[in-house]
């Protein structure tokens, strides 16, 4: 924000406009700041901390390209969003990328014509259940009163899920996660639906977690992950391959600690390649040859980042589960580096 | 003589009988209790109504406020230290009173820039609310909002000065053109003001902001009730010229002008606010050159101010409308053009009509402000709604914060108001 | 341009189109015209320009396709399989319904703080006071937030009312409060309560015709008829002999806890209550401060006068105070039920399905279509306010002073 509000009142008199839709990434370089798109306040996946920094899982995505595009992990500028305003932010090019749990649907790619990037959390949608209420399956859920949070793709299953069940249930729909959790503790609906990540994080903070329970049924695949414009394709392939610099990193087993010895003495050439002491893959992608090192060494690779922020060790408390290494039987699957 | 004396007159008093006190149910505390409280039956029946009523929300209110908890370091600690009692975790507002106030973002070091601004803010506003001080102080209200900018916003110190050279530059215009005509006057004012800007925002380098003494603070930065504040105040400030403007015009005798007033408040005033301010997170940055990227804040000072100008625009119809027509007749006959007949003769008058109204506005307008809050901004609703109640620590406390949140909007709301009486009474200059 | 129409007598020359009024009208309005077609013609422009780079175009044909989501709070059929306009009418219903309660409510809040501020109790008129003060001093945004928040947690759930001791039971076993929603009775017309109704309505038509013969006997000859006795006599004698001679045809059908919900009877959703309640309390310290400035702008000679002529306390309100009053009453009364309306579009706070949650929120989520949700959100909200403004002066255009 270099440009004050001064000058943007002029910009919009017309005095200095221009920028002319030169790529993305040549703006973010000129602009020495990532502007990145993500939630108002999800604890594990974007939110501000005590001190008012973001933390997150989406918000180590957004680390991640800042660091290997601006070689600072920090240069990132984050634009809180919500559900109906994330996608204007997009297309309008308030943002650059958004990461901000988004699912990945048809729709959304071909009609709205943004461009998906990959997938950095698999995601299902499921339902959370008082202990005391003693139902075991979603099935049987026959007209009961769901809270469902807004703004995703969770009316739609859950319109979806009971449709085809044929049974009858009462939504209650919820603009923020506190929200929700206010009115599902005090009774007024018997379960809260939202992805099961968030349902996760938000039990973690119940005074009793152990008196709820989620429910085995995953209604539906929401698949999460960054996307950016379409048509700007110099841009998705630096978000694309940052992200699956991550997921690569992980796999061959490169940690923000190990980083520079692996860099300075492998012998693995696709480590060699990723990392940048062998062949040309960061010029290909207008950067140089240090940016995937730089991404990874921001917050780590992609299951340190998991580790950190929502993994078992947290308080969200999160299992790999689908988002393991596709070698441990998970989907997290990265096309190699060559 | 004196013994037929005392036999006619059996006794003369000497001095006056001392008042006796009135019943002890015609005086005093009781009478004023049978008057005011018991005055009939049904009057009975209602203050004990009442009574009971305020002793229901006391006895339940207060145990809970005075037990408050005021040092913890999240809700859970809160509750162990309680330890099972029912009472308020006021920890909350002590543990985030800066992000209540300031947001999550201002540099924490900073604080004391917003707060500077804050206390400047009651000099500057002065000599407008109290007519009696000093007219000289008007030339620090109008330095105030250069030095709110740069105060609040940091970075360069080139671009208040500028903005204040250009306001400054396009004044002097004014006055020199505004013997001939008014609108020459006002519209040379503009374009020399524009040119000076255009021109000296070309001479401003473009790293200015990196040294500067004051670090450059992102509009996206500000939040919380400074956030609150900081709309209300410059949305309220920027309408009431628009405002005046649109009355004028809607008043105006010019068909394609009045009509273009009617139909800008007419539209302003048949939606809510909150779909407006839609317009301005959805919509508005379809209609701004591509790539230009207004942020956000500018945008909704931008549909805030054109909401409340034709709030403000009724208001001042209604205080034309009340004048009487000998007040412009008199003006014509005087010989004035319709600018000097307006500046000099029916706004004077029409404004001060129009104060109580538009202080109403004004308040309606800073409680309105909280909406931005639907539109992903952290005003103080959204710091509650957002970050606060959504981290690990806080999940779960409502009442502490919303019932802060609603103690500090009455204060200033209240304050307004009653100002706003006085200011009635003041004015009050007919005969009675 | 105008100067053919005008003999010039002296030579036209540019500076007469600002100093000469002839002219000066017409020069400004074909500027302000040329400004206003360039600013239009500007952010149409750019409009165009940013919809092109992202190969987006303005399409209503969103509205034909499928919702998907389901709507609790509905006035009329609807599936998640409907379209998303038919979405939009459940939504511009429930955002009429609950406006309309509202209003219905505020007046009643308003009216009775109004009068009771005025009462001479002085802790009635403090409290009123109070009341007053501090709604209309705090944004009805934290007043929704903490009244729907107060209604979840204060109210028991229905899992209260479960078991052989329950911590809550239903009111006279007929009404359930819950924070879902409230509970009520809902009558079950059996075969003859048709006739039951129709003596309810000409029972109705009795009471108006019975108070209209009294007025008229009043202004006619001075006598005196009793309203209050008879008209209730009227109202309620024939339909309840009526119900008991046709055997009781009409039954309720009382809400028992089923499953997960009560079920049966009528249901007025948290929700609803919510936000209609908030909305109410709200604008009825607005109202109260309406009310009260228009019996005080009623001149004290008024009472006084219709005192001097021998009427009772009660007809000096009804007949001389109040009239008056009313003239300046509606007209902001009016401008409150409008913002009423518009300000209900606050209910997306409490999750009431109004049209701001349904067209501007769940189906603007669900396909993206900004623009065109938000111009359609407005207009309605636009048409709804000028029909109230209109509304608004025909009722001043009648009762305007007659001043002759």
């Amino acid at each position: 924000m270099k440009k004050s509000v001064i000058l943007g009142a002029l910009t919009i008199a017309g005095l200095s406009a221009g920028a002319a839709a030169a790529g993305t990434l040549d703006d973010v370089k000129a602009r020495g700041k990532l502007n990145c798109g993500v939630t108002t306040g999800l604890v594990g996946f974007a939110a501000p901390d005590a001190n008012g920094e973001w933390k997150g899982f989406d918000v180590a995505v957004c680390r991640a390209v800042a660091a290997a595009v601006l070689n600072d992990p920090n240069a990132v500028e984050f634009v809180p969003t919500t559900g109906k305003t994330r996608f204007t932010a997009l297309a309008s090019g308030e943002i650059d990328m958004l990461a901000r749990n988004t699912t990945w649907t048809f729709s959304r790619d071909v009609d709205l014509k943004f461009t998906f990037t990959g997938v950095n959390y698999y995601d299902g949608q499921g339902f959370m259940v008082p202990k005391a209420l003693g139902v075991s399956s979603a099935k049987d859920l026959d007209g009961a009163t769901v809270c469902i949070q807004t703004g995703t793709t969770t009316e739609l299953n859950l319109a979806d899920f009971f449709r085809a069940n044929n049974i009858s249930y009462e939504p209650v729909p919820i603009e923020t996660n506190a929200e929700g959790q206010q009115q599902y503790l005090a009774g007024a609906c018997d379960t809260y639906t939202t992805d099961a990540s968030g349902l996760a994080s938000t039990r973690a903070t119940f005074e009793n977690p152990g008196d709820h329970v989620l429910l085995p049924e995953i209604i539906s695949k929401e698949p999460l992950g960054p996307l950016v414009r379409h048509g700007d394709d110099e841009w998705g392939d630096v978000v694309r391959w940052t992200l699956n610099a991550l997921v690569t990193a992980e796999e061959l087993g490169v940690t923000s600690t190990n980083i520079n010895e692996m860099a300075a003495s492998t012998e693995n050439p696709e480590v060699a390649r990723l990392l940048g002491t062998e062949g040309t893959l960061g010029e290909m992608l207008g950067l140089d040859a240090d940016w995937a090192k730089r991404a990874i060494a921001a917050g780590g690779n992609y299951g340190e980042v998991f580790a950190k922020n929502i993994g078992e060790e947290t308080p969200i408390g999160l299992a790999r589960g689908l988002n393991a290494q596709w070698t441990n039987g998970g989907l997290i699957y990265s096309p190699p580096f060559r | 003589m004196s013994d037929i004396h005392a036999n006619s007159v059996a006794f003369v008093r000497t001095e006056e009988v001392p008042t006796a006190p009135p019943p002890s149910n015609a005086a005093g505390p009781a009478k004023w209790i049978k008057d005011n409280l018991f005055a009939t039956p049904l009057n009975g029946l209602l203050t004990l109504v009442a009574l009971y009523f305020i002793y229901a929300i006391l006895s339940s209110a207060l145990p809970w406020i005075l037990g408050g908890i005021w040092n913890a370091p999240s809700l859970s600690a809160c509750r162990d230290i309680l330890d099972g009692a029912s009472a308020a975790c006021f920890a909350v507002l002590t543990e985030r009173w800066n992000q209540l106030l300031f947001g999550f973002q201002y540099p924490d070091d900073q604080y004391w820039r917003p707060g500077l601004a804050f206390i400047l803010l009651f000099i500057a506003a002065a000599p407008v609310l109290f007519f009696d001080l000093p007219r000289k102080l008007l030339a620090f209200t109008a330095l105030y909002p250069f030095i709110a900018y740069y105060l609040l916003w940091g970075g360069t110190i080139f671009v208040p000065i500028l903005a204040l050279v250009g306001v400054a530059g396009g004044f002097m215009v004014y006055q020199r053109l505004v013997a001939g005509s008014f609108a020459a006057g006002f519209f040379g004012g503009i374009a020399a003001a524009f040119a000076i800007w255009y021109i000296g925002g070309l001479l401003i380098p473009d790293n200015a902001s990196e040294n500067a003494a004051l670090s450059a603070v992102p509009s996206r930065y500000m939040g919380g009730f400074m956030l609150n504040m900081m709309l209300g105040v410059t949305c309220v400030s920027l309408s009431v010229p628009i405002g005046i403007a649109l009355a004028l015009g809607r008043q105006s005798s010019m068909p394609l002008i009045k009509w273009i007033c009617v139909i800008f408040i007419e539209f302003i005033r048949g939606v809510p606010l909150i779909t407006l301010l839609f317009v301005a997170n959805v919509m508005l940055a379809y209609f701004f050159p591509p790539g230009s990227g207004v942020d956000l804040f500018l945008r909704v000072v931008i549909m805030i101010t054109m909401f409340s100008a034709a709030y403000i625009a009724e208001v001042i119809r209604g205080g034309l409308a009340a004048l009487p027509k000998g007040q412009y007749e008199a003006a014509d006959s005087l010989g004035l053009d319709y600018a000097q007949a307006m500046r000099l003769i029916i706004l004077p008058q029409a404004l001060k009509i129009s104060i109580p109204g538009i202080v109403n506005v004004a308040v309606g307008l800073f409680k309105d402000t909280t909406l931005v809050s639907v539109i992903s901004m952290f005003d103080m609703i959204g710091m509650i709604r957002g970050p606060i109640l959504a981290s690990t620590e806080w999940n779960g406390v409502y009442w502490e914060l919303f019932g802060f949140a609603a103690l500090l909007f009455f204060v200033v709301c209240y304050g307004i108001s009653q100002y706003s009486q006085w200011l009635e009474r003041r004015l009050a200059t007919d005969h009675r | 341009m105008t100067t053919l129409t005008d003999p010039p007598r002296e030579s036209f020359n540019l500076s007469m189109l600002i100093n000469d009024t002839r002219y000066r009208s017409t020069t400004f309005q074909v500027l302000a015209f040329i400004l206003l077609s360039l600013s239009v013609g500007y952010l149409y422009s750019n409009l165009a320009a940013n919809l092109q780079a992202q190969g987006l175009r303005i399409d209503f044909s969103f509205l034909g396709a499928p919702a998907g989501y389901d709507i609790n709070q509905r006035l009329i059929e609807y599936t998640s399989q409907s379209t998303n306009a038919r979405a939009a009418i459940v939504g511009i219903l429930n955002t009429l319904l609950v406006a309309f309660l509202a209003c219905l409510m505020a007046t009643i809040f308003g009216v009775l703080a109004g009068v009771l501020r005025l009462s001479k109790n002085w802790l009635v008129s403090k409290i009123m006071a109070f009341y007053v003060e501090i709604f209309r001093n705090i944004p009805v945004l934290i007043w929704i937030l903490i009244i729907y928040g107060i209604m979840t947690v204060v109210l028991p759930g229905p899992r209260e009312f479960r078991g052989d001791n329950p911590t809550s039971t239903m009111l006279l076993d007929l009404f359930a409060f819950t924070n879902r929603g409230v509970y009520i009775p809902a009558p079950v017309w059996g075969p003859g309560s048709m006739v039951v109704v129709a003596t309810f309505i000409a029972s109705v038509i009795g009471v108006i015709g019975y108070r209209r013969y009294a007025t008229k006997l009043l202004y006619d000859t001075g006598r005196l008829l009793p309203m209050g006795w008879p008209s209730l006599a009227i109202f309620f004698v024939p339909t309840l002999l009526m119900f008991f001679l046709m055997g009781m045809p009409i039954g309720l059908d009382v809400p028992a806890l089923k499953g997960f919900n009560f079920q049966g009877g009528i249901k007025i959703g948290a929700p609803l209550i919510a936000i209609w309640f908030a909305l109410s309390i709200y604008t009825g310290a607005f109202i109260a401060e309406n009310v009260r400035a228009g019996i005080q702008a009623v001149s004290r000679g008024q009472t006084e006068a219709a005192s001097a002529l021998g009427l009772r306390s009660g007809r000096v309100m009804s007949l001389v105070v109040l009239p008056q009053a009313l003239r300046v009453i509606i007209p902001p009364l009016i401008s409150q039920y409008l913002n009423i309306t518009k300000n209900s579009s606050l209910a997306i706070l409490v999750g009431y399905a109004d049209v701001t949650a349904t067209l501007g929120g769940i189906t603007l989520n669900q396909t993206g279509r900004a623009i065109e949700c938000v111009v359609l959100m407005m207009l309605f909200y636009l048409t709804i306010s000028l029909l109230i403004s209109a509304v608004m002066n025909v009722y001043n255009k009648s009762v305007a002073l007659k001043e002759r």
